[in-house]
């Protein structure tokens, strides 16, 4: 069999090979650090458990962002019976997300960033100023 | 001899249906669905209804106090652009606000009366028909809500409301100019719009569910708004309806307008 412009072509397809796999070998053992939210809480457990809360918190909260905006509800009744306010960011009751979860940029964004997704909670909702 | 080929199939299936029972009941049972409760203080109302006495108005000309309260407490910027103001609760001359219930001959005091407007609460709002989101929905009290969180900024509720009620974030409502605003936003515990979303006067819901009465009724000193349950014959509404008489905006169109005025 004969191959026209063999050199070119075995050239070109490991240039093109070595380009698209760059990212992987030049990036080879060097994981990313994992984030570490830090958790900078008065209360020693969340609303639900830290597992749950780990992996569905937004799915909550879009729950309770319709339950409170359609439904006029204020109060969730978590899986153990606790009630608390569904608050996102009220500076004048304490037990609002952010009351407890004061510092945005030490929590929230720890996990946000590293993952690349970007809520778009505070475009409307006010974070509150971090206490130093 | 054994079992049939007939009984085995019979049996065969039984048991394959038994295995598949499991997963169907927890299809079924599912997770408990979350419970949710109303706040402890949240008035409550079969429909919630605002008098206004436009008289009180008139011996206090000029007086902002019920607008200034609700736009700082709903964090409604001055956008210093009347094209692209937002409003949630402002002033109309009377033949502006009674289009059909003015003419030529008005009493001299009432052609250049100051009446305060908002949102009328309609029984049966078009801005709620026309929302192809269901962004505006009318709550079981009354109280035509927007969900900032659905809406797209078509601006079909704009076209429908007949009574301008509804303002369009034509900018970042953060972005407002700074020396018009220089403490927005004003109330850190309500949010602000974004760009493109339609907004309006919300009856203080947040401040009803509270157990406090709407900004604008606390901030006027005159008690010029008057503000209740239609539903009870003993509230303070009732009891001004009952004893004076009162106009709507636009009745014809037959949205049926909570807002009564005593003019």
């Amino acid at each position: 069999m004969k191959m026209y412009d063999a050199g070119k072509i075995i050239v070109g397809i490991i240039v093109f090979v070595t380009l698209i796999t760059f990212p992987f070998w030049y990036n080879r053992g060097k994981a990313a650090p994992s984030p570490k939210p830090k958790l900078l809480t008065r209360e020693k457990e969340c609303v639900e458990p830290t597992p749950y809360m780990k992996t569905s918190h937004m799915r909550l909260l879009n729950e309770w962002r319709n339950s409170v905006v359609r439904e006029g509800n204020r109060l969730y009744i978590s899986s153990n019976g606790k009630k608390y306010s569904m608050n996102l960011a009220n500076t004048s009751l304490s037990d609002s997300c952010m009351g407890c979860h004061s510092k945005k940029a030490e929590f929230c964004d720890q996990c946000h960033n590293y993952v690349g997704v970007k809520p778009y909670c505070w475009d409307c909702h006010i974070e509150p100023k971090e206490k130093r | 001899m054994g079992v049939s080929r007939r009984n085995f199939l019979k049996i065969a299936g039984i048991s394959l249906l038994g295995l598949g029972a499991k997963p169907a009941y927890d299809v079924f049972a599912g997770r408990d669905l979350p419970e949710f409760a109303q706040g402890e203080e949240a008035r409550e109302a079969k429909r919630w209804a605002m008098v206004i006495d436009t008289r009180k108005c008139r011996d206090k000309d000029g007086c902002q106090d019920c607008i200034l309260a609700c736009h700082r407490a709903h964090n409604v910027p001055d956008v210093g652009n009347s094209r692209q103001e937002i409003k949630w609760i402002w002033t109309e001359p009377y033949e502006n606000a009674f289009p059909n219930q003015e003419h030529e001959f008005l009493e001299e005091t009432l052609k250049h009366r100051p009446v305060i407007v908002l949102c009328n609460h309609c029984d049966d709002p078009p801005c709620v028909r026309v929302c192809p989101t269901k962004a505006t929905f009318k709550r079981e009290d009354g109280i035509v809500m927007m969900d900032y969180h659905r809406c797209i900024g078509c601006r079909f509720c704009m076209a429908a409301c007949p009574y301008g009620s509804r303002s369009f974030n034509w900018g970042d409502p953060r972005r407002a100019p700074k020396e018009k605003n220089p403490d927005f936003p004003t109330n850190p515990n309500f949010p602000t719009r974004t760009k493109g979303v339609v907004e309006k006067c919300n009856f203080c819901e947040e401040r009803l569910v509270a157990g406090l009465l709407p900004a604008c009724v606390e901030a006027c000193k005159e008690k010029a708004l008057i503000f209740g349950d239609l539903g009870n014959p003993d509230s303070d509404v009732r009891k001004v309806l009952r004893s004076h008489y009162t106009i709507r905006r636009k009745p014809g169109l037959g949205t049926g307008p909570a807002i009564y005025y005593i003019v």
